[in-house]
């Protein structure tokens, strides 16, 4: 079947239409960006629990001997500690120590990894990987053949045991396990992208709509909420999490981004000779969160200023729902990066007081229910 | 989605209410509220300022977007609903009503006979989708 690159539909397009979400084109899919709206949405997400379609996010296996020696060579994190039934969150660095991709690691056996990686860098990975694998290797675009559900919120464990064949409370957080939710086969592992406790399903895409369709079943005595886009946007910022395309870019290297914990130094890997070079140079700019004091949004692109001169600037922002405040993050001079150094943010001419402050804004801990 | 009929409506989404002493009334319509989701953030000319017609006046932004908001008519500021610089969530609770955005002196009353009756804005918005 041919279908218009940018016009792709997950398995759950149906299941959007019906429930009223609106569509946006998000790295040439389309997909629902809000339901009910997207306060409500991340409220849910932070109180009970939340329903997210993730299907566009792309899968690459790699398959093989020697797969492990070629993922610590490709990826920054060290894959040597993951056990069958693990994951970590790792990225990808081209020769300069850009960041071309952040992911999540599975080891699926000894010799059999999956690599979720974000929707738009999908094609750009395949061909990155094909290059650099060894003969002895298989890279496959799994992608088709993979349906993604998120459930995330305190609640998710609740939802999730009712229609699952595996105990939730048994998969540790960062590892999976292979089984049944709702009858269909399903890799369910202990991951997400908001901060809070929960869960991703990788399923066949024919099963895509009974998992939904039971969850939300089951989630309904919770409250629970289809969620879109824009609230894994917002939810994500809450808690301090990167987006590629927004805070990480091929131009920016793991020490810009303060994602060193995920660098491990003591092994080889492509990048790592420009990531040291950066290390012991020091780079000029560092991400960084801000709280602005009214209520202006800091958007995408303004400039974060400081007596008069520009500092930085913003990479993402948004209204936090569970804090009430405005937030930020950007790229700022690392001598302002410390936290309650105040700086302000310029909106169309004019200039909003903001305040550096500790990343994440919000921990999903603190909140007591 | 409601469009009262005693308004008149613009094909930038405000809403006009004549008043009996050459004022009027702007704000937002329900369209436009919904289609920008929750509103977090607005941006009001100051009492006694100037506004012209098909030009921007204020802002409006919701989690997503940003939105410029623009004038119906040409003319001076008189009040400011100020109110909804601290909530402006009563955008999406309450467009016609209590999220009124600025009240104008008309300084060309000709002017209103450009604007979209209800029917005229119904079918216009109904074009767009």
């Amino acid at each position: 079947m041919q279908v218009k690159p940018t016009h792709r539909t997950t398995p759950l397009f149906g299941i959007h239409k019906a429930l009223g979400a609106r569509i946006i084109e998000f790295a040439g899919w389309q997909m629902p960006v809000e339901y009910e709206g997207i306060i409500k949405e991340c409220l849910a997400v932070r109180s009970a629990c939340g329903i997210f379609d993730v299907s566009h996010m792309g899968e690459l296996m790699v398959r093989g001997s020697k797969a492990l020696e070629f993922l610590q060579w490709i990826t920054t994190n060290d894959a040597s500690r993951l056990k069958d039934g693990a994951c970590q969150y790792t990225l990808i660095c081209n020769d300069h120590g850009g960041i071309m991709d952040d992911v999540i690691l599975y080891r699926l056996k000894e010799e059999e990894f999956l690599l979720c990686v974000n929707a738009v860098n999908r094609d750009k990975l395949l061909g990155w990987l094909e290059e650099k694998a060894p003969s002895t290797l298989t890279v496959e675009d799994k992608s088709d053949d993979y349906a993604l559900i998120a459930l995330q919120g305190p609640r998710s464990m609740d939802v999730l045991g009712q229609v699952s064949s595996v105990e939730p409370a048994d998969i540790k957080r960062f590892h999976f396990s292979c089984g049944r939710v709702a009858g269909k086969d399903a890799l369910i592992s202990r991951t997400g992208y908001t901060g809070e406790d929960g869960f991703e399903l990788y399923l066949s895409p024919q099963d895509a709509e009974a998992v939904w369709s039971a969850l939300m079943e089951e989630g309904r005595r919770y409250d629970i909420k289809p969620c879109g886009l824009g609230a894994r946007d917002v939810l994500r910022i809450e808690v301090g999490y990167p987006l590629y395309g927004k805070e990480l870019t091929e131009e920016i290297s793991p020490v810009e981004a303060a994602l060193m914990r995920f660098v491990h130094m003591e092994k080889d890997f492509i990048g790592r000779e420009a990531i040291e070079r950066r290390l012991r140079c020091g780079t000029q700019k560092v991400l960084a969160g801000f709280e602005v004091e009214g209520k202006l949004i800091p958007r995408t692109g303004y400039t974060l200023k400081k007596d008069g001169s520009t500092v930085g600037r913003v990479t993402s922002g948004t209204w936090s729902p569970v804090l009430e405040r405005a937030i930020g993050m950007g790229y700022i001079e690392r001598g302002l990066a410390t936290p309650d150094t105040p700086i302000e943010v310029e909106a169309r001419g004019r200039l909003h007081r903001a305040m550096v402050k500790k990343l994440p804004f919000y921990r999903p801990s603190e909140k007591t229910t | 989605m409601e469009f009262p009929r005693d308004l008149k409506y613009t094909k930038e989404h405000e809403w006009v209410r004549e008043e009996d002493d050459n004022t009027v009334v702007v704000g937002i319509t329900d369209y436009a509220q919904d289609s920008l989701g929750d509103v977090v953030y607005v941006e009001l000319p100051q009492e006694g300022g100037t506004v012209t017609k098909n030009e921007p006046f204020g802002v409006v932004e919701s989690v997503k977007a940003v939105s410029d908001l623009y004038s119906p008519v040409t003319g001076t500021v008189v009040e400011v609903n100020d109110a909804i610089i601290d909530s402006p969530e009563v955008i999406n609770e309450d467009p016609y009503g209590d999220a009124w955005m600025i009240k104008v002196e008309l300084s060309n009353p000709e002017e209103l006979g450009d604007l979209l009756t209800a029917e005229e804005y119904q079918n216009y918005i109904e074009e767009e989708k």
